[in-house]
């Protein structure tokens, strides 16, 4: 996308920062279980200032939250930007354009694109899915919806069409891996205009799919952030390596987190006391926070990388530490 | 074909309740090749039905028969004296045939003994696997002859989603991932260039979506809707 053109496609702050060829830092706030907008307030304030807008998550991993338009809204009055996330999951295409139009009408401008986790996980496993449609044709819809003025049934709006940045997801490390660079090709021909990656934390291997990304020429045409989050403690990157689909964890980082506890190694949980404990998880949080500024630092110097995107629901804390770290702080003054 | 599964024994003596006179028929088709609702299974339920009922105190007369396909009256008519006589027919066919019997006896109380639950194909001895939704409007064209509306688990008309790790289906890793498969076959046939096309959602009418289904073939209709 051309940083110099200024006929912006929306005008949000995402989009004028990315186009002034800024890197990018967008982070994400999950919504309560609950209809609590304080705690909407208190997370807002947590990250304002230093993110250029926040993904608010869309009953991620299946449990029933607080609507992301409407936890969005609350950001929003925060003095924050929001990236709505909409999955494919629990709305047809009927749903999905209503609920944007609300959103647009909202004040809201940037979306990310979904196709949602399988309800399985979540509360309700026991519930319908939707899946009218999967993310790649949401981000088509959208983008007839903003550039030609048409819902997907081909009807013309009467009035204001809803207009957003199209975001969409990109898992590198996903099976086949050898076709992920395709795919995310694929999405940016169907109109995405910016992409967020799930987690990175082996830079040699993003690195080499980036490389096949700029092969395709697809960083000339979107907007790529890399997704980053602290870990918590070993255990928590043990996990990811093992357990999350497209996640890879490489040992040094395992090593790296380990080697944080090193002073309580050997003790069971049940041996430490209370202080002991706190003291050690806030040592690992320390080595967690210092691993992701250190991967930000190398992903900024992939060619093709346009900014990153923070995940640390639940520790909206540690945002503020990893972007002054990283050197990210004070973000630009794009409104 | 058609596959189903044996409900449980206490929810079978549940849907039977107290009645005297049972008639447990089974389905010579589907249901007999998946080992669920044939003559075999129809004839031991009736004797584990038997049992049950004299040890409930409540012994039930229940008898056995099997027609070659319960979703065709032609074959139902051949047991209509046996399914008048009974207070209940315990039905071992699929969903359809349980229908059959209600549509052709108004009178009769008919309970299904299986739970009917997909289209699909016997993978190895004793294991079948889900083939087909019946969508309506078959995509195995563009698919590589896998079809990713049955066995994707989010339905996915162009996936693979970011959940697909190492052949298998972010749900569970016992079940195949139908977009590794899907890849895996048409890049070993040369035609990966299908998986870039974009395409629009589905036409989910013409599935079950758009209301119960009827197909009218009036070339082969006897009589003709103007007659
Ligand atoms: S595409 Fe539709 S009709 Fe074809 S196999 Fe799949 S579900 Fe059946
Ligand atoms: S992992 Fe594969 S089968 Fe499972 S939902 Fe994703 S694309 Fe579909």
């Amino acid at each position: 996308m051309s940083s110099k053109d200024n006929d912006y496609l929306v005008g949000s702050r995402l989009e004028k920062v990315l186009r002034a060829g800024h890197f990018a830092v967008t982070g994400e706030l999950g919504p309560p279980q609950s209809a609590d907008p304080e705690v909407i307030r208190e997370k807002a304030a947590l990250l304002k200032g230093y993110v250029d807008a926040v993904n608010i998550t869309d009953n991620q991993t299946a449990i029933v939250r607080m609507s992301s338009i409407g936890a969005g809204t609350l950001v929003l009055q925060e003095g924050l930007e929001p990236v709505i996330q909409m999955t494919c999951r629990d709305r047809n295409r009927l749903a999905i354009q209503s609920d944007l139009l609300g959103a647009h009408a909202l004040g809201m401008r940037n979306l990310l694109c979904l196709t949602g986790d399988h309800q399985i996980f979540g509360n309700h496993p026991t519930a319908k899915n939707v899946y009218d449609m999967d993310s790649l044709q949401m981000v088509q819809m959208v983008a007839d919806m903003r550039d030609k003025g048409i819902f997907q049934s081909g009807d013309e709006f009467k009035g204001t069409p809803a207009s957003f940045l199209i975001g969409a997801a990109a898992a590198p490390f996903a099976d086949p891996i050898e076709f992920r660079p395709l795919r995310l090709a694929k999405k940016v021909k169907a109109g995405a205009n910016f992409i967020q990656t799930q987690l990175v934390y082996d830079v040699k291997e993003f690195s080499k799919y980036m490389k096949k990304v700029r092969d395709l020429d697809t960083h000339k045409e979107t907007f790529i952030l890399a997704g980053v989050g602290p870990l918590k403690s070993p255990g928590m990157a043990r996990y990811m390596k093992n357990n999350v689909p497209g996640i890879l964890v490489p040992d040094e980082v395992i090593e790296r987190m380990n080697k944080a506890g090193n002073k309580w190694a050997g003790k069971k949980a049940a041996d430490l006391s209370s202080e002991e404990k706190k003291a050690r998880s806030k040592a690992w949080k320390e080595e967690g926070i210092q691993i992701c500024i250190d991967l930000i630092k190398k992903i900024k110097k992939i060619d093709g990388v346009a900014g990153v995107h923070i995940m640390a629901i639940e520790w909206e804390e540690a945002v503020k530490p990893i972007v002054e770290g990283a050197g990210l702080y004070p973000r630009p003054e794009e409104k | 074909m058609i596959t189903g599964e044996q409900k449980s024994l206490e929810e079978i003596q549940t849907l039977l309740g107290e009645a005297e006179k049972v008639l447990v028929l089974g389905c010579g088709t589907c249901v007999t090749v998946c080992f669920a609702g044939g003559s075999r299974e129809a004839q031991i339920l009736s004797s584990s039905l038997r049992m049950a009922s004299k040890l409930n105190g409540h012994p039930q007369e229940v008898t056995d028969f099997t027609v070659q396909r319960q979703c065709e009256w032609e074959y139902l008519d051949e047991v209509e004296k046996e399914i008048e006589d009974a207070d209940i027919v315990l039905s071992l066919a699929c969903g359809i045939g349980v229908q059959a019997i209600a549509e052709h006896f108004p009178k009769t109380w008919v309970v299904p003994g299986l739970n009917t639950t997909f289209l699909g194909i016997p993978v190895e001895q004793g294991v079948w696997e889900e083939r087909c939704a019946a969508c309506g409007d078959c995509i195995l064209g563009l698919t590589g002859g896998i079809c990713p509306i049955a066995r994707c688990s989010k339905t996915m008309w162009k996936g693979p989603c970011g959940g697909s790790e190492a052949g298998h289906c972010e749900i569970d890793p016992d079940v195949p991932c139908a977009w590794q498969l899907i890849y895996d076959r048409l890049s070993s046939m040369g035609k990966e260039e299908v998986l870039l096309e974009l395409q629009t959602p589905k036409n989910w009418q013409v599935s079950r979506d758009g209301g119960p289904r009827k197909i009218i073939r009036e070339d082969l209709r006897l009589i003709t809707e103007e007659e």
